[in-house]
């Protein structure tokens, strides 16, 4: 695949495959975190890092064992599998936020869940003063999970592509910086823009997935890489129109008034509503 | 056996999730694609409508049956 435009070394298609990624990886891990703070604020810090660590370890794990076998597949497979897989992901994603966005499907609320899994937690039972089981089992499994979506995600773009280094450097970087905020913040980060990353996390993954599932079908787009440049404004159109017309249909009053419901969300969350 | 049945419905529930017609959408689409190809007939047009008209019959569904409650 030729690149339509690059910055430095890297071409306008990776550039897209990494803020995927970035995106995909900093909503997950915000989901995980409320579980870590929960548990750990609730329980034993110590044991619910073990848990972390644990499950980053065993994600690395994944990642390193099934990325070489994929990036082995010829390239024609290889895009029909991984763009179709990447298609059938990113409609999944896509559908969820614009349910959301429409205001027909609650929105995560991070708060709410952080109280939730205190009170199971505190319910546990008293924490003895060594290793927690509880807190490790829970912060494990709760990384793992949310973890596997972004595995996924990083082995099929970065397969896709050839990068699935740099992919994993993404995700990384999206689990330090949440990481970060969560541990200057010490609570749960209810004010990250969630649906509104999940909705663009959703555009790229579709994106991506007609691109490379029609190139690995044995069809070409016309101009190429750049043909990325109308799949992309043509999704995201779509999905916004389609959320407000559902949200139009669900909330008949509120939505004369209203922006496109990602875009909202963003304005109140940086309002600090 | 049981392990394998149930790490394969935790495959499918991972990949699929619970719209399942939208993947084999996506499946019948590649298919189309791939033989028009095949053909010689020059097969990009046929994924985006596809995949947009795929996006908006799931979303309705998903919205009628969150209407249903």
């Amino acid at each position: 695949m030729s690149a339509a435009t690059t910055i430095g070394s890297v071409s306008g298609a990776e550039l897209g495959l990494l803020v995927s990624v970035f995106l995909a990886c900093a909503v997950e891990a915000v989901e995980a975190l409320t579980i870590v703070l929960a548990v750990g604020s609730t329980r034993s810090w110590a044991s619910a890092l073990y848990g972390v660590a644990a499950a980053t370890v065993s994600l690395a794990v994944i990642v390193a064992a099934a990325g070489p076998g994929l990036t082995s597949l010829p390239i024609g497979v290889l895009r029909v599998v991984v763009g179709g897989l990447l298609l059938i992901f990113g409609l999944q994603w896509l559908r969820k936020a614009i349910l959301r966005a429409a205001g027909v499907k609650a929105k995560h609320d991070e708060a709410q869940i952080f109280q939730r899994e205190r009170t199971a937690a505190a319910a546990g039972g008293g924490a003895g003063p060594g290793f927690d089981g509880y807190s490790f089992a829970i912060s494990f499994k709760g990384v793992l999970l949310e973890g596997l979506e972004v595995a996924f995600i990083v082995l099929t773009f970065g397969s896709g592509q050839h990068r699935v280094g740099a992919a994993a450097l993404a995700a990384g970087a999206a689990v330090l910086l949440v990481a970060g905020a969560g541990v200057l913040v010490r609570a749960p980060l209810a004010r990250a823009p969630e649906n509104a990353m999940k909705f663009a996390v959703g555009v790229m993954l579709s994106t991506y997935g007609m691109f490379w599932s029609v190139e690995g079908a044995g069809a070409h787009w016309p101009g190429g890489d750049a043909a990325l440049l109308a799949i992309l404004p043509l999704t995201l159109l779509a999905s916004l129109a389609l959320a407000r017309l559902l949200g139009r249909a669900a909330h008949p009053a509120a939505a004369a008034v209203t922006l496109p419901a990602p875009a909202a969300e963003s304005l109140s969350a940086r309002a600090g509503r | 056996m049981r392990a394998a049945r149930s790490l394969l419905a935790g495959v499918w529930e991972f990949v699929v999730g619970d719209d399942w017609a939208t993947a084999a959408g996506v499946v019948a689409l590649l298919g189309a694609t791939a033989l028009l190809a095949d053909a010689g007939v020059g097969a990009w047009w046929l994924m985006p409508p596809g995949v947009l008209a795929l996006l908006g019959i799931s979303v309705l569904r998903a919205a009628r049956a969150s209407r249903r409650g």
